[in-house]
């Protein structure tokens, strides 16, 4: 146990020195786009880390996790659209102004996701297996038809955010300088996915996926248990919403898309569900896939298709699984 | 007063009723054998105590009624139930069943490992690699972090191997010896039961039909009763 634990974290460090060295690489031979690349897989990447915190550990199917990156995207474009054309966000009760300020937007973005998922868990989560996951990607469509008809936010046609927002200290403008702040929030959402797992609730929470019944019996609740990780899960893809949008500087009601949620599900199982680094090794995969087959051909989803097929049959524990050895839970 | 108390419960599974207006009461301390044949009932009154299956009657907790409170709320209150089949968290450790369980008080990995040594030499294992026996133990030390005032042991010494068993019925007799714990036990193995056991209740076909103290229980009402 202790061989394959080594190797997994070896190969945990391996990927993390590359999300350093890629970047700088592109740096040092001037190629931007590069860097912008790598920023879009880590940002997916975290989006996956909040939804691996219910996937993986709480076993919950989530069809609907871009309701929460939608909500994050639009937060911030809300409030940075007030604040380039200078008007409020309401004026009654009371006002609420405009920020380009990312902490601000950040924590904005977290406690709305994270409100929306404590809203729709408290309805979801009392189903489970199909159910769970049409009531969930129902709860997205929702979502997704709403944003299309609010015109005041662009409606179809999105909100377009002309100056990325600023964060204290950084000029965020710099492509590598945002890279870095999206890789700092990225691992520090793996920090917190890796001390939920150890802790007595990460591992009540994986018990209540195993058995609930017997979960119950030691005085646990397993539907509050799911609640606060789909909470936490949410608030996570919220933030990573928000950071998405920064990075386009424009948010539509595609980030509210089933496929995204589809999307999101993907890059965890291509690297390997419950796995510390798999949803950051199946970003990083998906992002460089849709770069180099996306320039040969439209219909390069076709590749990705036959890979997650190969590793759902062949590879349970996916690509962290396939080199690590298997894991402790799902494999 | 009785730390557990049932007056007159009766469930059913469906349409089938299984028990016929149950009663019986645990004091603090006590060891209470729940005995009789196969399928006369006994695990359902624990399920109808533990709350996994409504029930009509009354049961009460350190004097609070249970009525329709959720399982989970029960083992909150104190009752610890080491189900039959075991089922421990198989994706688990041995350290982390026992943590994911953890409740404050006096029980805790240490005091668990004092009593079940074989569980502090297999912390790192997981549980599904653990043999019958020794998730035996964990069920039982499981049920334990949680600090129950009553715990119940629904076949805990069920289909192990002999010296097994013995370790099993060492640990009830330790538990019973140096906490005062309340304990229901549900066992065939009347021999030893005879040992551990303060009292005793014979269930047959969903009813209460014998109660008192377990020295009482002479040979010709356990064969008539409980076919041994």
């Amino acid at each position: 146990m202790t061989r394959r634990l080594t190797r997994e974290g070896l190969l945990n460090l391996a990927v993390l020195a590359g999300l350093v060295i890629l970047p700088l690489w592109a740096l040092w031979a001037d190629e931007p786009f590069t860097i912008t690349l790598a920023t879009r897989a880590v940002v997916l990447a975290l989006a996956a880390v909040g939804l691996n915190i219910a996937l993986g550990i709480g076993g919950l199917v989530s069809l609907g996790h871009a309701v929460f990156f939608g909500i994050g995207g639009y937060a911030m474009g809300i409030l940075a659209h007030h604040a380039q054309t200078y008007t409020s966000v309401m004026e009654w009760p009371f006002v609420i102004e405009g920020t380009k300020n990312m902490p601000i937007i950040w924590l904005v973005a977290t406690v709305v996701s994270a409100f929306a998922a404590f809203l729709i868990g408290l309805l979801s989560l009392r189903t489970s297996g199909v159910y769970f996951i049409m009531i969930t990607l129902a709860f997205g469509q929702m979502f997704f038809y709403f944003a299309i008809s609010w015109s005041e936010y662009g409606g179809e046609d999105g909100l377009s955010i002309y100056v990325r927002n600023s964060f204290p200290g950084l000029n965020t403008l710099v492509p590598i300088q945002f890279y870095g702040l999206c890789l700092a929030i990225l691992l520090a959402a793996l920090a917190l996915y890796s001390a939920l797992m150890r802790s007595p609730f990460g591992l009540a929470l994986n018990a209540a996926r195993q058995v609930p019944e017997r979960v119950r019996a030691v005085g646990l609740d397993p539907f509050r248990l799911r609640l606060v990780a789909f909470v936490i899960s949410g608030a996570i893809t919220g933030l990573a919403g928000a950071l998405f949008a920064d990075l386009n500087r424009f948010v539509s009601p595609t980030m509210f898309s089933w496929q995204l949620s589809g999307e999101l599900i993907v890059f965890i199982i291509i690297g390997g569900v419950a796995r510390l680094f798999g949803p950051v090794v199946g970003a990083a995969l998906f992002v460089a896939l849709e770069h180099w087959l996306g320039g040969l051909s439209d219909y390069w989803h076709i590749y990705l298709g036959a890979l997650l097929l190969l590793i759902v049959l062949f590879g349970r524990g996916g690509l962290i699984g396939m080199f690590a050895g298997r894991g402790k839970i799902h494999d | 007063m009785s730390l557990l108390e049932l007056r007159n419960v009766t469930a059913h599974y469906g349409v089938s009723q299984a028990l016929f207006g149950v009663s019986l009461h645990v004091n603090s301390g006590e060891v209470v054998a729940l005995m009789g044949r196969n399928g006369m009932g006994k695990s359902t009154t624990v399920k109808c105590i533990c709350r996994i299956l409504t029930s009509e009657g009354t049961i009460t907790f350190d004097g609070q009624e249970l009525g329709r409170m959720p399982s989970h709320k029960t083992a909150r209150l104190g009752i610890g139930l080491v189900p039959e089949g075991r089922r421990c968290f198989a994706d688990l450790s041995v350290r982390e069943n026992l943590i994911a369980a953890a409740r404050s008080g006096q029980w805790d990995l240490e005091k668990v490992g004092t009593l079940f040594p074989r569980l502090t030499e297999r912390l790192e294992q997981r549980a599904a690699s653990l043999s019958g026996g020794e998730q035996q133990m964990l069920a039982i030390g499981r049920a334990l972090m949680t600090n129950p005032r009553l715990l119940i042991l629904d076949e805990a010494t069920e289909g192990l191997a002999p010296i097994v068993r013995q370790e099993i019925w060492d640990a009830i007799s330790q538990l019973k010896r140096e906490t005062g714990m309340a304990i229901l036990l549900i066992d065939k193995s009347l021999r030893e039961l005879r040992q551990v056991s303060d009292r005793a209740v014979i269930i047959e076909r969903g009813r209460d039909v014998w109660t008192g103290h377990i020295t009482e229980l002479d040979d010709q009402t356990a064969h008539d009763r409980l076919g041994v």
